[in-house]
């Protein structure tokens, strides 16, 4: 089975992957089809969705569907970024820490045991509030408070890789360590780490709402978090403020999160064909 | 005697896209009771499938036709509740890893009393377990029947395996590879088991293998698969002695005689490599309930090798070859000893990172398993090219040189530009081996590297082997489990036990005038001796 049929196999794969394509349109077409700064105020407030602003205003006459589509960018931005970040420090850890074993090992599990122990939104929270919030910030606090999973996943396929033979036989050809680890280990690790990456730009969002809505967002970027934090002291007179943005946050969530399915039965081992047998 | 099982004109189907259409087709055969029927062939050939289509265990959706004529009745047309109470009480059946057909965490009493109990006769007071388990000749039957699988060995699972079978008497015993996962000594003993059962019990037997020895061994009947057909079958002095089909000639010719091979001591060159009492113990770590274990995994291995010379080491498994073999090449550090090479300075075994480099290239490994041995992500040419580009040859010289080696090995340089996973396992081997003589080794460890592969590939890689060490003047350490194979290409042998080179000697002292114990037990269990070697 190639990849293309695995994935399309999932019905729920292809939904989500349209919504997410939905979603990344939505973000690029933002600047073109609302050409102002969706924070400035375009009419009279407290307006409810049709009419003149279709999803309404809220209580500074701001259009809602703008801070919609304005607000696309900054979660994907920051879903993708920081996940790459997670990623890129959890491989990094984890293959050093299942290739080399035993000491190196010991203390970078307990270094990763650390930040596993710390109530991971507690620590984003802190992170953010210090280091001042801003877009920079908010991707470091969740890179930070994300990768252990990874280096734990990494360092698991690294350590059964790692006694493989055909490593062994590239040691014994004089192959150097930081090749092995890169050319002959990590494509083969990179399967479960991508399935988990792609679930991981779920959490990011989600985080990046969560901190949005206590008021740690970017304050100079609109984002879905921050709408519904701002839409709940109004929340019974004004019920679009916070179910639009609260339904974009869960459709694109629900988005990815099919796609990362898609992406571990298209990519699951079991069912890929094995090469044929003497 | 009317047969007991009779198939006519058998066919069992795979999904489309497989690489043939059926898996087994007109297959006809009869076993009559009391008689031992050997279904021989090589992976692939549908006599795993044909058992399972007796038994009823056929995957989902693969399609049978034909008759399976059972007691009389054909099994094919009865529901599947009537096949179920034939199950285990009339037919039974053993497979190859007892490990996986045993319930992993269950008490292997429970187990068989289990058996007794879906078919409406349970064994209240235990005595029939206990029976079982003391004539399949497991030693104190209360203790097994308390234990659970993971305690057992391998031997005693199978034994376990047996008496689970053998609960309700059934008239038709299956046995799939039964002793394949087996050590050799094990092996005998489980044979020797089947057979006293089988003179005692009156019942039929289909025995599934694909190891000769073992036909030879046990048949009164051999039935021949190739590609899903019977291509030959008759009484086994018949079949073995005087085969009436090519393809039944040509995997007897494979299986390589345990006969003498002269000695060729004067063709010899230099010592390349000498091993000075090197040792190896393997500890656990202990925990707060968990004593620490130690294992002395290669103890006091001493030994020379020359140039063109081949030095099989035999052992069963956890005899430590493989450790040995691995510290060789430096992939595993040793407790103490001295490997000295031709031309280096001091223990080879004591050099560092860059000294170690240099050296390296002049000792290669050949594996065991075809399928982990190569990397799936990558191409021939850069598997084989690899160490020559670390060593820095350059791009275009390495290509040329790939497909010189795979012209070598008897591969297509067109092989190149594939990946490994289109190849059969036999290919495989071969771009292993060219990989591993990529940077002009003059010694070649070679782990296993043909109990992986069907016989008739085995004797074609274990030709090249020879031919490559005699083209290239090769050292050779090869570790195996199979005397067969030892006796073929060795010129000495040196057999280990526990961690201990027990005896080493010239091929034909050692195998043919053994002098420890443990080489003459080790010969002894080789199956089909008798019949086939006629010794």
């Amino acid at each position: 089975m190639t990849f293309r049929q695995g994935f399309a196999h999932n019905r729920g794969a292809l939904a989500g992957l349209a919504v997410l394509i939905g979603v990344v349109v939505l973000a690029a077409a933002a600047p073109v089809l609302f050409p102002f700064d969706p924070w400035d105020s375009r009419g009279a407030p407290l307006l409810p969705p049709g009419g003149a602003f279709a999803f309404g205003t809220d209580m500074l006459g701001r259009d809602v569907i703008a801070g919609i589509f304005h607000g696309a960018r900054v979660s994907l931005f920051i879903g993708v970024v920081s996940t790459l970040f997670a990623v890129a420090l959890g491989v990094v850890i984890g293959a050093v820490s299942g290739y080399f074993g035993g000491a190196v090992d010991d203390v970078l599990m307990r270094f990763t045991e650390l930040f596993q122990t710390v109530p991971s939104f507690v620590l984003a929270v802190l992170l953010v509030a210090i280091l001042t919030p801003g877009l920079a910030s908010i991707v470091l606090a969740i890179a930070v408070v994300t990768w252990p999973p990874v280096a734990r996943l990494a360092r698991s396929e690294f350590l059964t890789l790692r006694h493989r033979e055909f490593v062994e036989a590239a040691v014994l050809s004089g192959v150097s360590t930081p090749r092995i680890i890169l050319v002959e280990l990590l494509p083969n690790a990179l399967t479960p780490i991508v399935i988990m990456a792609s679930l991981m730009v779920a959490t990011a969002i989600l985080t990046e709402s969560a901190l949005s809505f206590l008021g740690l967002g970017d304050p100079n970027h609109i984002s879905w978090g921050y709408m519904i934090g701002a839409a709940r002291a109004v929340f019974r007179q004004a019920w679009w403020l916070s179910v639009f943005p609260g339904l974009a946050i869960f459709l694109t969530v629900l988005a990815i999160n099919l796609v990362g399915e898609g992406l571990t039965d298209a990519l699951n081992p079991h069912l890929r064909r094995r090469g044929a047998t003497p | 005697m009317t047969a007991i099982l009779r198939l006519e004109d058998l066919a069992i189907g795979l999904p489309p896209g497989a690489d043939r259409s059926h898996a087994v087709a007109g297959l006809s055969l009869e076993i009559a009771p009391d008689e031992v029927v050997c279904l021989v062939g090589e992976s692939g050939s549908g006599k795993s499938l044909t058992a399972h289509a007796v038994m009823g265990l056929l995957p989902k959706g693969l399609p049978v036709s034909g008759r399976i004529h059972f007691e009389g009745r054909d099994v094919l047309t009865l529901p599947e509740r009537e096949r179920r109470r034939l199950r285990g009480a009339r037919m039974a059946m053993i497979f190859q890893e007892p490990m996986a057909a045993l319930h992993p965490i269950m008490r292997i009493g429970d187990q068989i009393a289990e058996v007794f109990r879906f078919h409406g006769r349970p064994d209240r007071g235990g005595t029939r377990v206990l029976d079982l388990l003391e004539s399949v000749g497991l030693p104190d039957p209360p203790l097994i029947r308390r234990a659970r699988p993971f305690e057992l060995s391998g031997g005693q699972r199978q034994r376990a395996m047996i008496a689970m079978a053998l609960a309700l008497d059934p008239v038709l015993l299956i046995a799939d590879e039964p002793t394949t996962a087996l050590d050799v000594t094990t092996q005998a003993q489980i044979l020797a088991l089947l057979r006293t059962i089988r003179a005692r019990r009156a019942m039929a037997m289909l025995l599934i293998t694909h190891d000769i020895g073992v036909v030879a061994e046990m048949a009164d009947r051999v039935a021949v698969m190739h590609e899903g057909r019977l291509v030959e079958s008759g009484p086994a002095e018949a079949v073995l002695g005087r085969p009436a089909h090519a393809y039944t000639r040509r995997l007897l010719a494979a299986v390589p005689r345990l006969a003498p091979r002269p000695h060729r001591g004067e063709a010899l060159g230099e010592t390349v490599l000498s091993a000075d009492r090197i040792a190896k113990r393997y500890a656990t770590r202990g925990g707060v309930l968990r004593p620490r274990r130690v294992v002395q995994a290669v103890a006091d291995a001493s030994f020379a090798l020359r140039r063109g010379e081949t030095l099989g080491i035999v052992g069963e498994s956890g005899s430590g070859k493989s450790t040995l073999a691995r510290i060789l090449v430096r992939l595993l550090g040793a407790d103490a000893g001295t490997v000295r090479l031709a031309g280096v300075e001091g223990n080879l075994l004591a050099l560092g990172g860059r000294r170690l480099k240099p050296v390296r290239r002049r000792i290669q490994m050949v594996f065991q398993d075809p399928f982990a041995s190569l990397n799936p992500r990558r191409k021939v040419h850069q598997i084989v090219a690899q160490g020559l580009l670390a060593h820095g040859v350059d791009p275009g010289t390495a290509r040329q040189r790939v497909d010189e080696l795979l012209r070598l090995v008897g591969l297509d340089p067109a092989a190149a530009e594939r990946f490994p996973n289109e190849f059969s396992g036999g290919q495989r081997q071969r771009i292993g081996i060219a990989r591993a003589l990529a940077l002009e080794p003059e010694v070649l460890v070679a782990d296993e590297p043909v109990s992986a592969l069907d016989v008739s590939i085995q004797a074609q890689v274990l030709a090249l082997l020879a031919e490559i060490r005699d083209e290239l003047a090769l050292a050779m350490l090869f570790i195996t489990h199979d005397l067969r194979v030892a006796a073929q290409l060795c010129d000495r042998v040196a057999v280990m036990r526990r961690g201990e080179i027990v005896e080493i000697g010239a091929t034909a002292d050692v195998l043919f005038a053994p002098r420890h114990e443990y080489t003459r037990l080790l010969l002894a269990s080789v199956p089909g001796r008798a019949r086939f070697d006629g010794a």
